[in-house]
């Protein structure tokens, strides 16, 4: 880890946007979202209910940021075509 | 303004005067006593288009500190001043500014705190904020107000610097003392205060972030590196300055030494006080007695270092301080100079003389009896008070 | 002339007693003099008893208390004699200037002092030239006889760039007239 000579300047962040590579997905820790494209309408509800926008919008379809998700289950419970289901991580490992 | 010119002002004006010839692009601030005058000439200066600046009006110190911040970090040449309960009410924000290195000038007319209420002058407001991370000066009489804020701006945006300065002059005593104050033709402070070279503005094009957490895995780092700029910022704030006492004329060093040489007794001051002192170090002299006078001018950071040196030769100090730090050694200078001169060998005796509290009028006759009393440790070579108020009614303390 | 001058003055909030302070110093400093020119660092409150000071000396001034033993004490409120110790501290080679419509030997029979005492009616003269009782500027004029401190000029000079138009004016004339009517 950086020293408090090569740490940025009075702990400015200076590279804009570096929050992306903070890896948010860690956080997990019991359910994650699971989807379904057959029952998706592409009704973007939950790209816009995301807190974490983990929700990634592709040209016609989303996708699911494992990197980022938090595991909250909004998404899921604003799906209005039951197209997320949540699921236990524990099942996985 | 054409040469400079000797202008009848108080404290207060020499500082709005000062201000308005370093065209700051913000101030930001809410009018107290004793600091009003500043804010009054300020925004007169605005309005009659003397003074290109944006005037925030603020709703409390609180807000006019935050706006300064932001303006600050935007790039702008920043200026605020308050006093007592207004320096207290920013304390919050008085950290911020200084952890974001934003160089944010500052005057305080000094005044003491509340309760009971009182308008006139002490120094708990700054003393107070000594730990916030600011450079502080203190200045006597109305010249060094006006000499110092000028040197502010160029401190604190020096890119060796990049921190707040606070420039304090006492309540009442400089505040609203007329004098004959030596001013600058504008284009001297010009010469020697180029406009701001910001080193991270708030800026969509080059995007950065300021004030976000720092988690226990950062943050000493990142407050460590504030302490070394700070401890570094010494030698900076010298050079500066040598520089203004060549271009300008004047004598001006971050402690002052009065009549030290063979001096065995020394009276430390801070402040208007030095004034006064130095009249009663003059009668003392003429009576044969061995005492000088160190002025500290500045407190933040603390010039360890040339106190060492320049208190090396006495036997006694006697520390005027103009507050007081309740339930520990009188006030805080006093501690403080204790505590460089510790590991001192051959250190003097340091007793402090916490005076002047809540605009108790300092006389020559006070630093008279510190003196003698400063004679008399040395003679028996032991302290036996860590200090005495002086300027307070009954036992324990030296005289009204 | 001594090497620092004291000058306090007394009167009441809303007088312009720190102001008379303050232009007796803006006077002697364009006369190359070193000044201080400060209120008694109080409230003011309209009507309350004020002290102001004047400090005037070839050489740096560096005390800054406020003073004790005048050269010269100026009343601007013949009232205030019987609220405040005006003489107290007062050198006996110094001057009592007040603004009254007693004679000098009058006034000095009920005061503990033995400075010279000069009395001016100054409340009469700003009422007739000023249309209000504001002493402050015609009292230097009687200062200014009295003592020669500085130069009647000086004081002409300061309320000139002090006050503006018919103000400045006016005020210069109260300045001359209790010049010209102290009564010594
Ligand atoms: S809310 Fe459901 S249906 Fe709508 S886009 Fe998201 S997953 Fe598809
Ligand atoms: S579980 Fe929460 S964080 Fe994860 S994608 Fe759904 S809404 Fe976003």
């Amino acid at each position: 880890m950086k020293t408090w000579d090569e740490v940025p300047f009075a702990g400015y962040i200076l590279e804009p946007g570096n929050a992306e590579s903070y890896k948010t997905g860690d956080w997990r820790s019991r359910q994650k979202p699971v989807l379904s494209q057959e029952k998706c309408t592409f009704c973007l509800l939950c790209w816009i209910y995301c807190p974490d926008g983990a929700i990634v919008r592709k040209e016609d379809a989303v996708e699911i940021d494992y990197y980022h998700c938090k595991g909250c289950g909004i998404c899921s419970y604003e799906c209005p075509s039951g197209a997320i289901r949540m699921k236990s991580e524990l099942e996985e490992t | 303004m054409v040469a400079g010119m000797v202008l009848a002002l108080n404290g207060d004006e020499a500082a709005a005067y000062a201000v308005k010839q370093c065209k700051p692009d913000v101030i930001a601030a809410y009018p107290i006593t004793p600091q009003t005058i500043i804010v009054e000439r300020l925004s007169e200066f605005v309005a009659d288009g003397e003074l290109d600046a944006e005037f925030i009006s603020a709703e409390s110190e609180h807000s006019a500190l935050s706006a300064c911040i932001g303006a600050s970090a935007m790039g702008a040449r920043t200026y605020t001043a308050t006093a007592s309960q207004g320096l207290a009410l920013m304390y919050e924000m008085l950290f911020v500014a200084s952890s974001f290195r934003l160089p944010i000038v500052m005057s305080v007319a000094n005044r003491a705190l509340n309760s009971p209420l009182n308008i006139w002058n002490d120094m708990s407001d700054t003393m107070g904020a000594r730990d916030c991370g600011w450079i502080q000066i203190y200045n006597e009489n109305a010249q060094e107000v006006y000499d110092f804020t000028i040197q502010a701006f160029r401190i604190a945006e020096d890119h060796g610097v990049l921190l707040p300065v606070m420039v304090c002059h006492d309540g009442f005593i400089v505040s609203h003392s007329t004098e004959g104050v030596e001013t600058l033709s504008d284009s001297e402070v010009d010469s020697f205060l180029p406009p701001r070279d910001p080193v991270y503005p708030l800026d969509v094009e080059r995007p950065v972030t300021i004030g976000c957490v720092g988690v226990p895995e950062y943050y000493p780092e990142i407050k460590y590196q504030q302490e070394v700029a700070t401890k570094k910022s010494i030698s900076k704030i010298k050079e500066i300055m040598n520089e203004f006492n060549e271009d300008f004329g004047r004598n001006y060093g971050i402690i002052e030494e009065y009549r030290m040489e063979d001096a065995e007794v020394a009276i430390l001051t801070i402040g208007s006080a030095s004034g006064t002192a130095k009249d009663a170090v003059d009668e003392m002299r003429t009576e044969g007695k061995p005492v000088g006078l160190l002025k500290l001018r500045l407190f933040r950071p603390l010039p360890v270092k040339d106190l060492r040196k320049a208190l090396s030769d006495v036997k006694v100090v006697g520390v005027v301080d103009r507050h007081i730090s309740f339930g520990a050694l009188g006030g805080a200078l006093n501690m403080e100079v204790r505590a460089a001169l510790y590991e001192m060998k051959d250190r003097p005796h340091v007793m402090g003389f916490p005076t002047g509290l809540g605009g108790r009028d300092i006389r020559v006759e006070h630093f008279i009896k510190i003196a003698d009393e400063l004679l008399k440790i040395a003679e028996r070579d032991m302290l036996e008070e860590d200090y005495r108020v002086v300027g307070c009614r009954g036992p324990g303390c030296i005289g009204p | 002339m001594r090497e620092m001058v004291e000058v306090r003055f007394h009167g009441r909030g809303g007088q312009g007693v720190v102001t008379a302070s303050r232009l007796l110093a803006e006077a002697a400093l364009l006369e190359g003099k070193r000044v201080q020119g400060f209120p008694a660092f109080g409230a003011e409150r309209e009507g309350a008893p004020i002290r102001a000071f004047t400090r005037i000396s070839s050489n740096p001034i560096r005390v800054r208390s406020q003073i004790y033993t005048p050269d010269v004490v100026v009343v601007l409120d013949p009232t205030v004699i019987r609220a405040e110790k005006v003489t107290e501290g007062l050198k006996d080679d110094g001057w009592l200037i007040a603004n009254t419509t007693k004679e000098p030997e009058e006034l000095k029979a009920g005061l503990a002092t033995k400075a010279k005492v000069v009395t001016v009616d100054a409340t009469r003269i700003a009422l007739e030239l000023l249309g209000a009782p504001r002493v402050n500027t015609p009292i230097l004029g009687t200062l200014v006889k009295a003592t020669q401190l500085v130069k009647l000029d000086s004081v002409i000079k300061v309320v000139k760039s002090t006050f503006s138009g018919r103000l400045a004016e006016v005020n210069i004339k109260a300045v001359e007239r209790a010049y010209h009517e102290a009564k010594i």
